[in-house]
Protein backbone atom coordinates (compact mmCIF):
# COMPACT_ATOMS: atom_id res chain seq x y z
CA UNK A 1 0.00 0.00 0.00
CA UNK A 2 2.68 2.44 1.40
CA UNK A 3 4.84 1.04 -1.70
CA UNK A 4 1.99 1.98 -4.14
CA UNK A 5 1.45 5.46 -2.82
CA UNK A 6 4.94 5.98 -3.51
CA UNK A 7 5.12 5.19 -6.63
CA UNK A 8 2.01 6.99 -7.39
CA UNK A 9 3.29 9.87 -6.15
CA UNK A 10 6.45 9.78 -8.19
CA UNK A 11 4.69 9.38 -11.45
CA UNK A 12 2.80 12.43 -10.65
CA UNK A 13 6.39 14.11 -10.11
CA UNK A 14 7.74 13.21 -12.77
CA UNK A 15 5.05 12.96 -15.55
CA UNK A 16 3.05 16.58 -14.25
CA UNK A 17 6.33 18.71 -15.14
CA UNK A 18 6.56 18.18 -18.79
CA UNK A 19 2.82 17.88 -19.30
CA UNK A 20 2.50 21.37 -17.44
CA UNK A 21 4.76 22.41 -19.56
CA UNK A 22 4.08 21.49 -22.88
CA UNK A 23 0.48 22.65 -22.35
CA UNK A 24 1.63 25.95 -21.06
CA UNK A 25 3.33 26.24 -24.05
CA UNK A 26 0.83 25.78 -26.60
CA UNK A 27 -1.36 27.82 -24.86
CA UNK A 28 1.06 30.49 -25.18
CA UNK A 29 2.05 29.47 -28.78
CA UNK A 30 -1.85 30.03 -29.63
CA UNK A 31 -2.12 33.65 -27.76
CA UNK A 32 0.82 34.72 -29.77
CA UNK A 33 -0.21 34.06 -33.05
CA UNK A 34 -3.95 35.02 -32.37
CA UNK A 35 -2.79 38.68 -30.44
CA UNK A 36 -0.31 39.05 -33.12
CA UNK A 37 -2.11 37.82 -36.02
CA UNK A 38 0.81 35.86 -37.54
CA UNK A 39 0.15 34.24 -41.27
CA UNK A 40 -0.08 30.19 -41.52
CA UNK A 41 2.86 29.74 -43.48
CA UNK A 42 5.14 31.93 -40.94
CA UNK A 43 3.49 29.85 -38.42
CA UNK A 44 0.14 28.23 -38.17
CA UNK A 45 -1.67 27.81 -34.70
CA UNK A 46 -1.46 24.92 -32.50
CA UNK A 47 -5.33 24.00 -32.84
CA UNK A 48 -4.71 24.19 -36.76
CA UNK A 49 -2.12 21.44 -36.46
CA UNK A 50 -4.46 19.35 -34.31
CA UNK A 51 -7.18 20.21 -36.66
CA UNK A 52 -5.07 18.68 -39.16
CA UNK A 53 -4.23 15.41 -37.19
CA UNK A 54 -7.59 14.63 -36.98
CA UNK A 55 -8.54 15.29 -40.85
CA UNK A 56 -5.84 13.63 -42.05
CA UNK A 57 -5.43 10.87 -39.89
CA UNK A 58 -5.32 8.47 -41.79
CA UNK A 59 -2.92 9.47 -44.62
CA UNK A 60 -0.53 10.31 -41.67
CA UNK A 61 -0.75 7.67 -40.42
CA UNK A 62 -0.56 5.68 -43.49
CA UNK A 63 2.88 7.70 -43.82
CA UNK A 64 4.22 7.13 -41.05
CA UNK A 65 3.69 3.36 -41.09
CA UNK A 66 5.91 3.34 -44.14
CA UNK A 67 8.71 5.33 -42.99
CA UNK A 68 8.56 3.48 -39.33
CA UNK A 69 8.95 0.36 -41.76
CA UNK A 70 12.10 1.52 -43.59
CA UNK A 71 13.55 2.98 -39.37
CA UNK A 72 12.87 -0.49 -38.03
CA UNK A 73 14.24 -2.94 -40.87
CA UNK A 74 17.24 -0.66 -41.03
CA UNK A 75 17.58 -0.42 -37.43
CA UNK A 76 17.34 -4.05 -37.22
CA UNK A 77 20.07 -4.49 -39.88
CA UNK A 78 22.15 -1.90 -38.61
CA UNK A 79 21.90 -3.81 -34.87
CA UNK A 80 23.19 -7.12 -36.26
CA UNK A 81 25.93 -6.17 -38.39
CA UNK A 82 26.94 -3.34 -35.24
CA UNK A 83 26.85 -5.91 -32.20
CA UNK A 84 28.32 -8.66 -34.99
CA UNK A 85 31.18 -6.30 -35.23
CA UNK A 86 31.73 -5.52 -31.67
CA UNK A 87 32.15 -8.80 -30.50
CA UNK A 88 34.50 -9.51 -33.45
CA UNK A 89 36.52 -6.96 -32.15
CA UNK A 90 36.39 -7.71 -29.27
CA UNK A 91 37.97 -10.95 -29.11
CA UNK A 92 40.41 -9.89 -32.32
CA UNK A 93 42.83 -7.69 -32.00
CA UNK A 94 43.74 -7.78 -35.50
CA UNK A 95 40.25 -7.14 -36.39
CA UNK A 96 40.01 -4.49 -33.92
CA UNK A 97 42.68 -2.74 -35.44
CA UNK A 98 40.76 -3.13 -38.45
CA UNK A 99 36.79 -2.26 -37.42
CA UNK A 100 37.53 0.77 -35.52
CA UNK A 101 39.24 3.47 -38.24
CA UNK A 102 36.32 1.70 -40.08
CA UNK A 103 33.71 2.71 -38.11
CA UNK A 104 34.68 5.99 -37.18
CA UNK A 105 34.93 6.58 -41.32
CA UNK A 106 31.40 5.09 -41.66
CA UNK A 107 30.30 7.71 -38.84
CA UNK A 108 31.71 10.46 -40.91
CA UNK A 109 29.87 9.55 -44.03
CA UNK A 110 27.29 12.44 -44.99
CA UNK A 111 24.25 9.84 -45.27
CA UNK A 112 22.56 12.82 -46.75
CA UNK A 113 25.23 12.31 -49.88
CA UNK A 114 24.57 8.56 -49.87
CA UNK A 115 21.17 8.82 -50.84
CA UNK A 116 21.45 9.75 -54.08
CA UNK A 117 23.88 7.06 -54.83
CA UNK A 118 21.89 4.20 -53.67
CA UNK A 119 19.11 5.78 -55.41
CA UNK A 120 20.76 4.67 -58.81
CA UNK A 121 22.05 1.65 -57.64
CA UNK A 122 19.24 0.15 -56.35
CA UNK A 123 15.50 0.52 -57.96
CA UNK A 124 14.24 3.58 -57.54
CA UNK A 125 11.04 2.15 -56.47
CA UNK A 126 12.84 0.07 -54.11
CA UNK A 127 12.89 1.17 -50.39
CA UNK A 128 15.97 -0.43 -49.83
CA UNK A 129 18.13 2.56 -50.05
CA UNK A 130 16.28 4.61 -47.44
CA UNK A 131 16.65 1.23 -44.98
CA UNK A 132 20.73 1.09 -46.22
CA UNK A 133 21.17 4.84 -44.81
CA UNK A 134 19.02 3.93 -41.95
CA UNK A 135 21.39 0.96 -40.95
CA UNK A 136 24.56 3.20 -41.97
CA UNK A 137 23.54 5.64 -39.29
CA UNK A 138 22.69 3.11 -36.43
CA UNK A 139 25.85 1.13 -36.92
CA UNK A 140 28.57 3.49 -35.11
CA UNK A 141 26.59 4.13 -31.91
CA UNK A 142 25.57 0.68 -31.32
CA UNK A 143 29.22 -0.79 -32.55
CA UNK A 144 31.04 1.73 -30.25
CA UNK A 145 28.86 1.63 -27.54
CA UNK A 146 28.92 -2.68 -27.32
CA UNK A 147 32.12 -2.67 -27.79
CA UNK A 148 33.14 -0.50 -25.44
CA UNK A 149 31.22 -2.91 -23.04
CA UNK A 150 32.35 -6.04 -23.77
CA UNK A 151 36.11 -4.60 -23.27
CA UNK A 152 35.58 -3.62 -19.80
CA UNK A 153 35.12 -6.38 -17.27
CA UNK A 154 35.24 -5.93 -13.55
CA UNK A 155 38.76 -7.12 -12.59
CA UNK A 156 37.23 -9.50 -9.76
CA UNK A 157 34.91 -11.09 -12.85
CA UNK A 158 38.24 -11.64 -14.83
CA UNK A 159 39.80 -12.80 -11.56
CA UNK A 160 37.46 -15.14 -11.25
CA UNK A 161 37.16 -16.62 -14.29
CA UNK A 162 40.78 -17.16 -14.79
CA UNK A 163 40.51 -18.85 -11.62
CA UNK A 164 37.69 -20.99 -13.02
CA UNK A 165 40.05 -21.77 -15.95
CA UNK A 166 37.20 -20.59 -18.10
CA UNK A 167 37.96 -20.07 -22.00
CA UNK A 168 37.92 -16.44 -23.60
CA UNK A 169 34.40 -17.60 -25.13
CA UNK A 170 33.23 -18.34 -21.98
CA UNK A 171 34.32 -15.62 -20.42
CA UNK A 172 32.49 -13.35 -22.93
CA UNK A 173 29.12 -15.47 -22.92
CA UNK A 174 29.05 -15.61 -18.98
CA UNK A 175 30.47 -12.34 -18.13
CA UNK A 176 31.55 -9.79 -20.92
CA UNK A 177 28.01 -9.93 -22.90
CA UNK A 178 25.68 -9.65 -19.90
CA UNK A 179 27.75 -6.76 -18.50
CA UNK A 180 27.84 -5.10 -21.60
CA UNK A 181 24.20 -5.06 -22.20
CA UNK A 182 24.27 -1.88 -20.37
CA UNK A 183 26.41 0.03 -22.64
CA UNK A 184 24.26 -1.43 -25.69
CA UNK A 185 21.41 -0.01 -24.69
CA UNK A 186 22.54 2.90 -24.22
CA UNK A 187 23.87 2.79 -27.79
CA UNK A 188 20.20 1.39 -28.93
CA UNK A 189 18.64 4.82 -27.51
CA UNK A 190 20.97 6.54 -29.53
CA UNK A 191 20.20 4.91 -32.55
CA UNK A 192 16.50 4.05 -31.99
CA UNK A 193 15.44 7.72 -32.56
CA UNK A 194 18.06 8.70 -34.63
CA UNK A 195 16.55 5.73 -37.09
CA UNK A 196 13.58 7.58 -37.71
CA UNK A 197 15.58 10.84 -38.65
CA UNK A 198 17.74 8.93 -40.72
CA UNK A 199 14.63 7.28 -42.52
CA UNK A 200 12.70 10.61 -43.06
CA UNK A 201 15.97 12.88 -44.52
CA UNK A 202 16.45 9.96 -46.85
CA UNK A 203 12.72 10.13 -48.56
CA UNK A 204 14.06 13.66 -49.57
CA UNK A 205 16.40 12.82 -51.75
CA UNK A 206 14.31 10.90 -54.84
CA UNK A 207 13.03 7.71 -54.85
CA UNK A 208 9.63 6.53 -53.99
CA UNK A 209 6.93 9.56 -53.07
CA UNK A 210 5.73 7.67 -49.93
CA UNK A 211 6.64 8.17 -46.64
CA UNK A 212 6.50 11.03 -44.11
CA UNK A 213 9.31 13.29 -45.74
CA UNK A 214 7.50 13.49 -49.19
CA UNK A 215 4.25 13.50 -47.27
CA UNK A 216 5.84 17.14 -45.75
CA UNK A 217 7.04 18.07 -49.01
CA UNK A 218 4.02 18.16 -50.96
CA UNK A 219 2.08 19.53 -47.98
CA UNK A 220 4.30 22.12 -48.09
CA UNK A 221 4.39 22.59 -51.81
CA UNK A 222 0.22 22.93 -51.56
CA UNK A 223 0.59 25.83 -48.87
CA UNK A 224 -1.24 23.44 -46.46
CA UNK A 225 1.08 24.34 -43.66
CA UNK A 226 -0.73 23.20 -40.68
CA UNK A 227 -1.17 20.09 -42.94
CA UNK A 228 2.88 19.93 -43.12
CA UNK A 229 3.13 20.90 -39.30
CA UNK A 230 1.16 18.10 -38.43
CA UNK A 231 3.25 15.66 -40.25
CA UNK A 232 6.12 16.77 -38.37
CA UNK A 233 4.06 15.98 -35.29
CA UNK A 234 3.91 12.65 -36.13
CA UNK A 235 7.39 12.22 -37.42
CA UNK A 236 8.37 13.28 -33.60
CA UNK A 237 5.58 10.84 -32.33
CA UNK A 238 7.26 8.27 -34.57
CA UNK A 239 11.02 9.19 -33.52
CA UNK A 240 9.40 9.06 -29.21
CA UNK A 241 7.50 5.43 -30.41
CA UNK A 242 10.77 4.23 -31.33
CA UNK A 243 12.95 5.51 -28.41
CA UNK A 244 10.07 4.59 -26.09
CA UNK A 245 10.72 0.73 -27.28
CA UNK A 246 14.35 0.94 -26.73
CA UNK A 247 13.82 1.90 -23.03
CA UNK A 248 11.11 -0.80 -22.70
CA UNK A 249 13.35 -3.75 -24.06
CA UNK A 250 16.21 -2.13 -21.81
CA UNK A 251 13.85 -2.97 -18.94
CA UNK A 252 12.72 -6.87 -19.98
CA UNK A 253 16.59 -7.47 -20.52
CA UNK A 254 17.71 -6.19 -17.53
CA UNK A 255 15.13 -6.86 -14.63
CA UNK A 256 18.31 -6.51 -12.21
CA UNK A 257 19.01 -3.32 -13.16
CA UNK A 258 15.96 -2.08 -12.07
CA UNK A 259 16.12 -0.02 -9.77
CA UNK A 260 13.89 -0.71 -6.57
CA UNK A 261 11.06 1.27 -6.09
CA UNK A 262 12.70 4.06 -8.35
CA UNK A 263 10.94 5.55 -11.74
CA UNK A 264 13.67 6.24 -14.59
CA UNK B 1 49.72 -42.56 0.47
CA UNK B 2 50.93 -39.45 2.80
CA UNK B 3 48.19 -36.15 1.97
CA UNK B 4 50.33 -33.51 0.14
CA UNK B 5 50.49 -30.26 1.70
CA UNK B 6 47.83 -27.77 0.88
CA UNK B 7 50.37 -25.03 -0.34
CA UNK B 8 54.36 -25.79 -0.59
CA UNK B 9 56.31 -22.58 -1.49
CA UNK B 10 59.84 -22.99 -2.03
CA UNK B 11 61.64 -19.56 -2.74
CA UNK B 12 59.30 -18.03 -4.52
CA UNK B 13 59.77 -14.58 -5.52
CA UNK B 14 57.74 -12.22 -8.17
CA UNK B 15 59.13 -9.23 -9.68
CA UNK B 16 56.88 -6.76 -11.29
CA UNK B 17 58.08 -5.28 -15.07
CA UNK B 18 61.96 -4.97 -16.25
CA UNK B 19 65.16 -3.26 -15.87
CA UNK B 20 65.76 -0.71 -13.04
CA UNK B 21 61.95 0.18 -13.02
CA UNK B 22 61.55 -3.47 -11.94
CA UNK B 23 59.31 -3.84 -8.45
CA UNK B 24 59.98 -7.11 -6.33
CA UNK B 25 56.92 -7.41 -5.16
CA UNK B 26 57.75 -10.18 -3.12
CA UNK B 27 61.16 -12.28 -2.22
CA UNK B 28 62.33 -15.32 -1.02
CA UNK B 29 59.18 -16.93 0.28
CA UNK B 30 59.02 -20.21 1.47
CA UNK B 31 55.46 -21.65 3.32
CA UNK B 32 53.96 -24.76 3.67
CA UNK B 33 50.08 -24.91 4.55
CA UNK B 34 49.11 -28.62 5.54
CA UNK B 35 45.82 -29.74 4.51
CA UNK B 36 43.22 -28.46 6.52
CA UNK B 37 44.92 -26.12 8.19
CA UNK B 38 44.24 -22.32 8.23
CA UNK B 39 46.70 -19.93 8.13
CA UNK B 40 46.95 -15.74 7.47
CA UNK B 41 48.81 -13.58 5.73
CA UNK B 42 49.24 -10.31 7.28
CA UNK B 43 51.25 -7.29 6.86
CA UNK B 44 51.08 -3.86 5.55
CA UNK B 45 49.90 -2.67 2.52
CA UNK B 46 52.70 -3.08 -0.05
CA UNK B 47 54.01 -6.28 1.50
CA UNK B 48 52.75 -8.81 -1.04
CA UNK B 49 50.26 -10.48 0.76
CA UNK B 50 47.60 -10.30 -1.67
CA UNK B 51 50.50 -10.97 -4.75
CA UNK B 52 51.16 -14.09 -2.65
CA UNK B 53 48.06 -15.81 -2.79
CA UNK B 54 47.20 -14.71 -6.59
CA UNK B 55 50.54 -16.66 -7.25
CA UNK B 56 49.04 -19.74 -5.27
CA UNK B 57 45.95 -19.02 -7.05
CA UNK B 58 48.31 -19.32 -10.24
CA UNK B 59 46.57 -15.71 -11.06
CA UNK B 60 50.34 -14.65 -11.22
CA UNK B 61 53.13 -16.78 -12.33
CA UNK B 62 56.02 -16.25 -10.20
CA UNK B 63 59.81 -14.92 -11.47
CA UNK B 64 61.29 -17.46 -9.53
CA UNK B 65 60.87 -20.38 -7.09
CA UNK B 66 58.66 -23.44 -6.90
CA UNK B 67 54.87 -23.39 -5.98
CA UNK B 68 52.71 -26.65 -5.36
CA UNK B 69 49.05 -26.73 -4.45
CA UNK B 70 47.79 -30.33 -3.39
CA UNK B 71 51.14 -31.68 -4.70
CA UNK B 72 50.78 -30.47 -7.96
CA UNK B 73 51.94 -27.44 -10.05
CA UNK B 74 49.83 -24.56 -9.15
CA UNK B 75 48.39 -24.43 -13.22
CA UNK B 76 47.48 -27.83 -12.99
CA UNK B 77 45.69 -27.40 -9.85
CA UNK B 78 43.95 -23.76 -10.99
CA UNK B 79 42.56 -26.53 -14.47
CA UNK B 80 41.52 -29.32 -11.96
CA UNK B 81 39.76 -26.51 -9.82
CA UNK B 82 41.19 -27.76 -7.00
CA UNK B 83 40.67 -24.28 -4.84
CA UNK B 84 38.46 -22.02 -4.16
CA UNK B 85 38.64 -18.54 -3.79
CA UNK B 86 37.13 -14.83 -2.51
CA UNK B 87 37.87 -11.54 -3.00
CA UNK B 88 37.55 -8.41 -1.11
CA UNK B 89 34.86 -7.65 -3.44
CA UNK B 90 32.22 -10.10 -3.37
CA UNK B 91 32.41 -9.95 -7.28
CA UNK B 92 29.28 -11.74 -7.78
CA UNK B 93 27.33 -11.73 -11.26
CA UNK B 94 24.15 -9.01 -11.12
CA UNK B 95 22.42 -10.54 -13.34
CA UNK B 96 22.29 -13.87 -11.89
CA UNK B 97 20.38 -14.79 -9.14
CA UNK B 98 21.59 -15.99 -6.07
CA UNK B 99 21.90 -19.54 -6.50
CA UNK B 100 22.71 -18.74 -10.05
CA UNK B 101 26.26 -17.17 -8.64
CA UNK B 102 26.69 -20.31 -6.03
CA UNK B 103 25.94 -22.65 -9.66
CA UNK B 104 28.74 -20.65 -11.78
CA UNK B 105 31.48 -22.54 -11.05
CA UNK B 106 29.40 -26.14 -11.33
CA UNK B 107 27.74 -24.61 -14.62
CA UNK B 108 31.15 -24.26 -16.25
CA UNK B 109 32.77 -27.29 -15.35
CA UNK B 110 29.56 -29.65 -16.68
CA UNK B 111 27.83 -30.60 -13.59
CA UNK B 112 24.04 -31.29 -14.52
CA UNK B 113 21.13 -29.20 -14.09
CA UNK B 114 19.63 -30.71 -11.12
CA UNK B 115 22.85 -31.48 -9.54
CA UNK B 116 23.99 -27.98 -9.56
CA UNK B 117 20.70 -26.97 -8.04
CA UNK B 118 20.83 -29.39 -5.56
CA UNK B 119 24.72 -28.36 -4.19
CA UNK B 120 23.72 -24.76 -4.52
CA UNK B 121 21.12 -24.98 -2.25
CA UNK B 122 22.71 -27.04 0.09
CA UNK B 123 25.67 -24.82 0.17
CA UNK B 124 23.38 -21.82 0.20
CA UNK B 125 21.73 -23.70 3.68
CA UNK B 126 24.84 -24.08 4.94
CA UNK B 127 25.66 -20.34 4.87
CA UNK B 128 22.51 -19.43 6.39
CA UNK B 129 21.36 -18.01 3.04
CA UNK B 130 18.09 -20.74 1.97
CA UNK B 131 15.55 -18.02 1.92
CA UNK B 132 17.42 -16.13 -0.50
CA UNK B 133 18.75 -18.46 -3.47
CA UNK B 134 16.05 -16.95 -6.08
CA UNK B 135 16.73 -13.10 -4.94
CA UNK B 136 19.34 -10.75 -7.06
CA UNK B 137 22.75 -9.81 -5.49
CA UNK B 138 21.80 -6.21 -5.48
CA UNK B 139 18.80 -7.26 -3.05
CA UNK B 140 21.63 -8.48 0.01
CA UNK B 141 23.34 -6.59 2.07
CA UNK B 142 27.30 -6.84 1.99
CA UNK B 143 27.84 -9.24 4.40
CA UNK B 144 24.74 -11.51 2.77
CA UNK B 145 26.75 -10.68 -0.87
CA UNK B 146 29.97 -11.48 0.86
CA UNK B 147 28.57 -15.18 1.74
CA UNK B 148 27.12 -16.25 -1.46
CA UNK B 149 30.93 -15.40 -2.70
CA UNK B 150 31.96 -17.67 -0.32
CA UNK B 151 29.53 -20.35 -1.16
CA UNK B 152 30.69 -20.30 -4.30
CA UNK B 153 33.67 -20.35 -3.44
CA UNK B 154 33.36 -23.86 -1.47
CA UNK B 155 30.74 -24.77 -4.58
CA UNK B 156 33.89 -27.17 -6.24
CA UNK B 157 34.14 -29.03 -2.57
CA UNK B 158 37.81 -27.27 -2.51
CA UNK B 159 40.14 -28.98 -0.37
CA UNK B 160 42.02 -25.66 -0.04
CA UNK B 161 40.17 -22.16 -0.04
CA UNK B 162 41.79 -18.87 -0.68
CA UNK B 163 40.53 -15.36 1.39
CA UNK B 164 41.69 -12.08 0.02
CA UNK B 165 40.30 -10.07 2.63
CA UNK B 166 37.16 -11.23 2.14
CA UNK B 167 35.54 -9.22 5.10
CA UNK B 168 37.10 -6.47 4.78
CA UNK B 169 34.27 -4.09 3.71
CA UNK B 170 32.50 -5.27 6.47
CA UNK B 171 31.16 -3.68 9.52
CA UNK B 172 33.06 -4.92 12.80
CA UNK B 173 29.68 -6.58 14.25
CA UNK B 174 29.06 -8.37 10.50
CA UNK B 175 33.13 -9.12 10.55
CA UNK B 176 33.05 -11.31 13.98
CA UNK B 177 29.82 -13.41 12.82
CA UNK B 178 30.92 -14.19 9.34
CA UNK B 179 34.73 -15.39 11.13
CA UNK B 180 32.41 -17.65 13.26
CA UNK B 181 31.00 -18.75 10.55
CA UNK B 182 33.64 -19.23 8.65
CA UNK B 183 35.73 -21.37 11.37
CA UNK B 184 32.35 -23.43 11.67
CA UNK B 185 32.52 -24.01 7.80
CA UNK B 186 36.11 -24.88 7.51
CA UNK B 187 35.70 -27.57 10.26
CA UNK B 188 32.54 -28.92 8.10
CA UNK B 189 34.34 -29.29 4.93
CA UNK B 190 37.41 -29.93 6.30
CA UNK B 191 39.09 -27.80 3.78
CA UNK B 192 42.79 -25.52 4.54
CA UNK B 193 42.55 -21.91 3.85
CA UNK B 194 44.84 -19.37 3.12
CA UNK B 195 43.44 -16.10 4.64
CA UNK B 196 44.93 -12.63 3.89
CA UNK B 197 44.19 -9.87 5.78
CA UNK B 198 45.40 -6.18 8.19
CA UNK B 199 43.57 -7.06 11.12
CA UNK B 200 45.12 -8.88 13.58
CA UNK B 201 42.24 -9.92 15.49
CA UNK B 202 40.74 -11.72 12.48
CA UNK B 203 44.11 -13.06 12.22
CA UNK B 204 44.62 -14.72 15.16
CA UNK B 205 41.05 -15.29 15.77
CA UNK B 206 40.70 -17.61 13.03
CA UNK B 207 44.27 -19.08 12.43
CA UNK B 208 46.45 -21.94 13.46
CA UNK B 209 49.36 -19.78 11.99
CA UNK B 210 49.26 -16.07 11.31
CA UNK B 211 52.29 -15.47 8.85
CA UNK B 212 53.47 -11.92 9.32
CA UNK B 213 54.83 -10.21 6.12
CA UNK B 214 57.22 -6.89 5.86
CA UNK B 215 56.99 -4.37 2.86
CA UNK B 216 59.75 -3.38 0.23
CA UNK B 217 60.37 -6.17 -0.77
CA UNK B 218 57.34 -8.30 0.40
CA UNK B 219 58.93 -11.30 2.91
CA UNK B 220 57.65 -13.26 5.79
CA UNK B 221 59.50 -12.34 8.92
CA UNK B 222 58.21 -14.32 11.38
CA UNK B 223 55.23 -17.17 11.73
CA UNK B 224 53.82 -16.88 15.03
CA UNK B 225 51.35 -20.79 15.62
CA UNK B 226 48.01 -19.10 17.55
CA UNK B 227 47.77 -21.36 20.40
CA UNK B 228 44.19 -21.61 21.26
CA UNK B 229 41.90 -24.38 21.20
CA UNK B 230 38.49 -24.65 19.99
CA UNK B 231 37.42 -21.09 18.40
CA UNK B 232 34.07 -19.76 20.03
CA UNK B 233 33.01 -16.62 21.17
CA UNK B 234 34.23 -16.67 24.21
CA UNK B 235 38.26 -17.21 22.64
CA UNK B 236 37.97 -13.22 22.08
CA UNK B 237 37.81 -12.78 25.78
CA UNK B 238 40.95 -15.36 26.53
CA UNK B 239 44.12 -14.31 27.83
CA UNK B 240 46.14 -16.13 25.04
CA UNK B 241 44.08 -14.08 22.33
CA UNK B 242 45.20 -10.88 23.43
CA UNK B 243 48.63 -12.22 24.22
CA UNK B 244 48.70 -13.74 20.72
CA UNK B 245 47.18 -10.32 19.33
CA UNK B 246 50.32 -8.45 20.84
CA UNK B 247 52.57 -10.65 19.62
CA UNK B 248 51.95 -10.33 16.23
CA UNK B 249 51.35 -6.67 16.63
CA UNK B 250 55.26 -6.43 17.89
CA UNK B 251 55.97 -8.77 15.24
CA UNK B 252 54.29 -6.66 12.47
CA UNK B 253 56.21 -3.28 14.11
CA UNK B 254 59.63 -5.18 14.02
CA UNK B 255 60.43 -6.80 16.93
CA UNK B 256 63.07 -4.86 19.74
CA UNK B 257 65.40 -6.94 21.38
CA UNK B 258 64.20 -6.83 24.86
CA UNK B 259 60.86 -8.02 23.52
CA UNK B 260 61.98 -10.92 21.66
CA UNK B 261 60.40 -13.63 24.37
CA UNK B 262 56.43 -14.43 22.62
CA UNK B 263 54.06 -15.08 24.77
CA UNK B 264 53.69 -18.61 26.13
Amino acid sequence: MRTQAVWAGRIFKGVWPPIIFGVGFLALWQWFVEVRDIKPFVLPKPSAIFDQLRLQHDTILTAARITGENALVGLALGLVVGVTAALLASRVRALDDMLTPLAAGMAAIPIVALTPIFNTMFASTSSTPRRLVVAIYVFFPIFVNTLRGLRQIDPVHAELMRSYAASPWTTTKVVRLPGALPFFFTGLKIASSGAVIAAIVSEYFGGLQKGLGPAITSAAAASAYPRAWAIVTAAIGLGLVFYIAAVLAERLAMPWQRPQGELS
Amino acid sequence: MVTAAAVALEGVGKRFGEGPAAVQAVTGIDLTVAAGEFASLIGPSGCGKSTLLRIVANLIEPSEGSVLVNGKPASRARLDQDYGIAFQSAGLLEWRTVQGNVELPLGLHGVGKAQRREQALELLDLMGLADFASHRPSQLSGGMQQRVAIARALARRPALLLMDEPFGALDEMTRERMQSELIRICAETGAAVVFVTHSIPEAVFLSQRVVVMSPRPGRITEIIDVPLGARDEDVREAETFFATITDVREALRGRSPVAEEGPA
